[in-house]
């Protein structure tokens, strides 16, 4: 995968708009990966996805949640590389169901692997090697029903390894808590999978809570998770997660994820939810004016502000 | 004094917590794992060391976690690290002492199945899959299963092993069927005991058998909830009620919207 051709990407300014930078990067046929676990998944990249109705999509990601399962819903997903594929605290993945289960005329192909084993496949990706070494899968039905997963005999001791194939992404897409107009882009709480992931894909989208000077980022590089180098574009949508959540910005929404449950059992009811919060609007801003009134100051984040650090010398 | 009955999900809660010592170190799940470890911490293990699978290290949720990611979970803990960390450097590197794992089926042998009932291609259910949990029973020193016990979910054969336990066996036939898990060179011990909503099972002689009971509960009706034949040990213990201050902490500090009990 080593390209002698790979230039760094350093124009100065990539921000774009959700509408513009998903139209520009994001093609069908496309291998995709939203990021987030639980933190940062970003739900108006999902929706401007379904508004431009770019499909035949390979969507991977280690959970799978919400969005996915909208993408899913919406025709555009053929095929599902995954380890958990739920609606985490509370059930399943309606349109998921739908279309795996006996009977189904149209289902949809999985790709099947644990979190430790997706995690791998993108360390892989991410460091230009084919492969990805694990102590993982033995005693279990994992690799019995993927053949991707294969093994290798330790060079060293002999041991037996699984072994999980690099996964490359056509376009990841991340969300992060700010970034600069370049791309370089900090990310604070839980860190899922953002920087392989980033690092693993070809083409990279940043998608922040806040666009701040690059002066800013210097003042703090080590929480720079992702740096401009590997980003194409940057997309400032605040509350771009919700009902997933931003550290220090904004609350998850837990209420949503229960109440998903009854909207998205019926295909009936969920096609309604699509056509009103995802087709019945222009962008992100459409979309927060729809909330409930009220839910969003109940969810914005109450301060607590770390110390800080001295990076004097 | 409370009035409202014990439910089964704080008998399990308590039992659960029971296991768990002060300064181990154990992979916290949501919902009555959560309950569990944070009533060990609030009781007799007050240095009991959780992570979350999300990556959180050290933590001391102030309010319930309703997903593994829940950001209650971030602040004030001791370090956050990504999910490559969670699984190499802390799973993989040995350092989780007691996991958590549920799922639809389990059986004598402590497979858990997370994937799929019935054939994996054309599946009759299709569940969430494995996430970490495979790793959490390859990797953990000591595996704890809460269940609770059914003929659908204790079953003689689980249709796909994505937990392994003590023994490979699955209706998948596959590559390690049959293979004890110590030929198999798992790292860590494996299941050791299982709680129930009727009692508590434990790995005795290379198989769970049932070494405790609720209060009021038979052998008879655990048996009718078990689908295979329960063996005994030979001394079945009647588990203890659990204490006021216990109930009292699950209702009204720990869970008090009353989300998983």
């Amino acid at each position: 995968m080593f390209d002698r051709t790979r230039r760094p990407k350093l124009k100065k300014n990539k921000v774009l708009s959700m509408k513009e930078a998903i139209a520009g990067f994001v093609s069908p046929g496309d291998d995709l990966y939203i990021e987030g676990f639980t933190h940062l998944i970003c739900f108006a990249a999902g929706h401007e996805i379904i508004r431009q109705g770019i499909g035949n999509l390979t969507a991977s990601r280690l959970t799978p949640d919400l969005v996915y399962d909208q993408l899913i819903e919406a025709g555009l997903v053929k095929k599902l590389v995954f380890s958990w594929a739920g609606n985490p605290g509370v059930g399943s993945l309606h349109g998921l169901r739908r279309r795996t289960q006996a009977g189904v005329t149209d289902p949809i192909e999985l790709e099947e692997y644990s979190h430790f084993g997706m995690v791998a496949r993108l360390l892989a990706g991410s460091a230009n090697l084919p492969f990805y070494p694990l102590t993982n899968y033995r005693g279990t039905n994992i690799a019995d029903v993927n053949p991707k997963i294969k093994s290798i005999l330790c060079p060293y001791t002999g041991v037996e390894l699984a072994t999980v194939p690099a996964l490359h992404p056509n376009i990841a897409i991340i969300h992060t808590q700010r970034a600069d107009a370049e791309g370089n882009a900090q990310v604070w709480g839980l860190m899922g999978t953002q920087k392989e992931a980033a690092f693993a894909s070809k083409k990279v989208i940043v998608v922040t809570e806040e666009i701040v000077p690059t002066s800013t980022i210097r003042s703090d590089p080590n929480r720079t998770l992702i740096p401009g180098l590997i980003v194409d574009a940057v997309v400032h949508e605040p509350w771009g997660c919700h009902p997933s959540y931003a550290q220090g910005f904004y609350d998850r929404d837990n209420d949503f994820y229960v109440e998903w449950e009854d909207i998205s059992k019926d295909a009936k009811t969920y096609q309604d939810y699509l056509a009103e919060f995802v087709h019945g609007v222009k962008d992100r801003a459409g979309y927060l004016e729809k909330l409930n009134s009220g839910l969003m100051a109940r969810l914005k984040a109450k301060p607590k502000k770390c110390e800080g650090v001295d990076y004097g010398y | 004094m409370d009035i409202k009955p014990i439910t089964s999900s704080e008998r399990m809660a308590v039992r659960a917590a029971k296991e768990l010592k002060s300064g181990e170190v154990v992979f916290v799940g949501i919902g009555l794992p959560n309950l569990a470890c944070n009533l060990a911490r609030a009781t007799h293990a007050p240095e009991l060391f959780m992570i979350y699978e999300s990556g959180t290290i050290g933590t001391i949720p102030a309010r319930l976690p309703v997903s593994i990611g829940d950001p209650t979970l971030v602040t004030d803990s001791l370090a956050i690290c990504s999910q490559s960390d969670v699984f190499q450097c802390y799973l993989q590197g040995g350092l989780i002492e007691v996991g958590f794992l549920g799922g639809a089926q389990v059986d004598r042998y402590g497979n858990i199945n997370t994937t799929t009932i019935g054939d994996y291609q054309k599946p009759k259910v299709r569940l969430p899959g494995s996430g970490g949990a495979c790793e959490i029973a390859t990797h953990s020193h000591r595996v704890l299963i809460m269940m609770r016990m059914t003929p659908k979910s204790f079953v003689s054969e689980v249709d796909f092993v994505t937990s392994p336990g003590q023994k490979m066996v699955s209706n998948l036939a596959g590559r390690d069927q049959g293979a004890s898990r110590d030929s198999l060179n798992l790292p860590g011990y494996g299941p050791v005991t299982a709680i129930t909503d009727v009692g508590v099972l434990e790995l005795l002689d290379g198989e769970f058998k049932l070494t405790e009971l609720y209060p009021g509960v038979s052998f008879e009706d655990a048996q009718a909830k078990c689908g295979w034949p329960l063996k005994r040990a030979a001394q079945v213990q009647t588990t203890a009620e659990p204490s006021l201050n216990d109930i009292n902490l699950l209702r009204n500090k720990i869970d008090p919207k009353s989300l998983y009990l």
